[in-house]
């Protein structure tokens, strides 16, 4: 977990804190499906994944609460 | 310790580090490119709009006229000979970024696609000038991507998620490398180099209002800064008018062109009284010290009276699902209301450092020394928006940042390709050439501290925003200095409660706080100093641009003494532009 923390930090400050946002709200209720989930999510590159949560770019099912929790700030 | 050696350590994986690297790589240097986070995660994503260039794919263009743009823009600080160099290579740049592969976007006849932006003019000072090169909205991205690729196949040796911590100097002063956190372990690691580069970007995080990207912590200066180095023009930050209170998105210009406009507590249309006929779309700076006046008069909105409202619903649903669907986007998630019935809190917020670590313009480090003001140190230099070259001067130009970063990265790389062959053997890290960093690595071992880093960090972010960001006086600046003082000493008692090695992202937030304090205390000294208005540092009780006794650069030291430099007024090769008044 503590690696994801850090790489939640990002080039675009929108992402940096939704991230954060998330993480302190669920860091502590996410399974390892959601982990390995959210590890995926965060190698996508900052304008692809911001285009995610937003909406504009589709993701595979088994991301799509964890985007729409991200996507909650 | 673990310890590497290479020709080139580049710290930063921007824009600025990875062009340099790729110069490098190329003409056959060793090069290790060391970054806080993956390359293509660097600040320079967010730079969407271009890079300048007079291609006159669009409108008949020239470098000179670019050059008198950046000038005038610059309020007459920028050295004149760094911004010939920039605008003169900036075709160049652009056509070898085409040539690596950047997807611009195109004109019909598949020329590369140029837009308009603001203080862009023809024929010096004549109609609006057509220059900045884009691809769509993702230029920054683009770039980044592009670099990164090529920098893959040049057999560049990257770092990734390595901090570093400080520079190491020999008694001569001269750069040996620096000492870097490896953050999966939790150690520290010594890259000893010929030659160290320090393209770390900017430090907007000193302020509480700051669209910079939570890494934009000022660590190469902080390194600079702390082994003797001043900072140059520190003073000079740039504002955007309408960021996201409290988060510090950009609400675009676009809201205002719509017809969107600002209020204050009392529901009053400020920007009347201000600018009584471009009202809400008048230029940056005047909306920007506007609104900060209504909030230090105490007429801001909210429970701490902090913020003004963009009011935006009277334009009509349909306008703002159809023209400003990004922005609703923006302020449902980040300001949590819906624009089509809620105003938006928003506040003045701190966009582009135009300061930073003094070097001339091939991007070598200078410092003043008992032979003349700008004495190079030996195997050290900085680029883009961490280095004051300076092209920016008081202000920055739209899209001139990321030509700087192109432009001095390979600049600044060509010139280390000299210095390596004039300097074949690498001098011994003396004894004691580590303290420096180890001691700092140390101080955030301490078990126990009455304070805590995150307390510390948030009030000097506040302070700098209330006594050192649009609105400045001398008494509202003294008071400021005299808060982080204490901000300071509270940080000497300390600590954090996470000890743990592997990614500790405790400790790495309070190594980037020591950073960020080294540029909050050069920023707000020079502000102090600087009794005039220029550019971007507005001065209330002296409002007026004073020549006769400030057109000269600040330098900044550590240790509180401040320097001055002169502004470089002669070009390489171009007659000079001498100062004028600045009017658009």
């Amino acid at each position: 977990m503590s690696a994801i923390r850090w790489r939640a930090r990002r080039g675009m400050l929108e992402l940096d804190i939704l991230l954060s946002g998330f993480l302190d709200r669920h860091e502590h209720a996410l399974d390892d499906d959601q982990i390995e989930a959210l590890e995926r999510l965060l190698t996508y590159p900052d304008a692809e994944l911001w285009d995610i949560i937003a909406g504009r770019r589709e993701v595979e099912e088994g991301e799509k609460r964890l985007v729409e929790l991200i996507g909650t700030n | 310790m673990e310890k590497r050696k290479f020709d080139v350590a580049i710290i930063g994986a921007g824009g600025a580090g990875m062009r340099a690297a790729l110069q490098l790589s190329t003409a056959g240097c060793n090069v290790a490119v060391l970054t806080k986070v993956f390359p293509t995660r660097s600040h320079t994503v967010a730079a969407q709009g271009g890079i300048t260039a007079a291609l006159g794919n669009v409108t008949e263009d020239d470098w000179l006229w670019h050059m008198y743009d950046t000038v005038k823009g610059s309020d007459y600080l920028g050295d004149q000979d760094a911004i010939e160099y920039m605008c003169r290579m900036g075709p160049q740049v652009v056509y070898e970024m085409e040539h690596f592969g950047l997807p611009f976007s195109r004109l019909q006849n598949g020329k590369i696609y140029q837009r308009p932006f603001g203080g862009q003019s023809r024929n010096f000072g004549g109609d609006q000038a057509t220059r900045t090169c884009a691809a769509a909205d993702r230029t920054g991205h683009a770039v980044l991507h592009t670099l990164y690729q090529k920098n893959i196949q040049a057999k560049t040796h990257f770092f990734v998620e390595y901090m570093a911590i400080d520079l190491v100097r020999d008694g001569e002063g001269r750069v040996l490398g620096v000492i870097a956190l490896d953050m999966e372990k939790g150690e520290p690691l010594l890259v000893e180099a010929r030659a160290t580069l320090l393209a770390t970007g900017g430090a907007g995080r000193i302020f509480h209002a700051s669209t910079n990207a939570f890494i934009n912590t000022g660590d190469g200066l902080g390194m600079a800064s702390r082994s003797g180095i001043p900072l140059e023009d520190m003073e000079f930050w740039q504002f955007h008018p309408t960021g996201v209170a409290g988060a510090g998105i950009l609400i675009s210009e676009g809201v205002r062109g719509e017809g969107g406009y600002l209020v204050n507590s009392a529901g009053e249309r400020f920007m009347e009284r201000y600018a009584p006929h471009a009202k809400d779309l008048a230029g940056r700076d005047v909306v920007a010290r506007a609104i900060a006046i209504e909030i230090h008069e105490g007429r801001g909105c909210g429970k701490n009276r902090d913020h003004v409202l963009l009011k935006l619903d009277h334009i009509g649903r349909e306008v703002i699902l159809d023209k400003l669907p990004g922005i609703r986007e923006i302020a449902m998630k980040f300001a949590h209301v819906d624009p089509l019935d809620s105003p938006i809190p928003v506040v003045p917020t701190a966009h582009y450092m135009m300061g930073g670590i003094p070097t001339h313009y091939r991007g070598q480090v200078v410092v003043p020394a008992k032979t003349g003001p700008e004495e190079a140190v030996q195997g050290l230099y900085a680029i883009g928006e961490c280095a004051c070259v300076s092209v920016h001067g008081a202000n920055r130009l739209g899209g001139n940042s990321l030509l700087d970063l192109l432009v001095f990265g390979r600049a600044a790389a060509d010139h280390i390709v000299e210095y390596l062959k004039e300097n074949p053997t690498s001098p011994p890290v003396p004894k004691g050439g580590l303290d420096l960093a180890l001691s700092r690595l140390a101080r955030w071992e301490r078990p126990d501290g009455e304070e805590r880093v995150a307390d510390i960090y948030r009030d000097m972010q506040k302070i700098m925003q209330s006594h050192c960001g649009v609105f400045r006086r001398a008494e509202v600046l003294e008071e400021g200095l005299q808060k982080l003082l204490e901000v300071r000493q509270r940080l000497d008692r300390a600590a954090i409660s996470d000890h743990s090695r592997v990614f500790n992202t405790a400790r790495i937030e309070a190594l980037e706080l020591d950073n960020l304090m080294e540029v909050a205390f050069a920023t707000i000294r020079s502000a102090i100093e600087r009794t005039e208005s220029r550019g971007a540092h507005a001065r209330d009780d002296h409002p007026e641009r004073d020549d006769e006794n400030w057109l000269k650069h600040t330098l900044a030291y550590s240790d509180g003494t401040i320097d001055y430099k002169p502004v470089r007024l002669k070009p390489l090769s171009v007659p000079s532009f001498p100062p004028k008044t600045r009017t658009y």
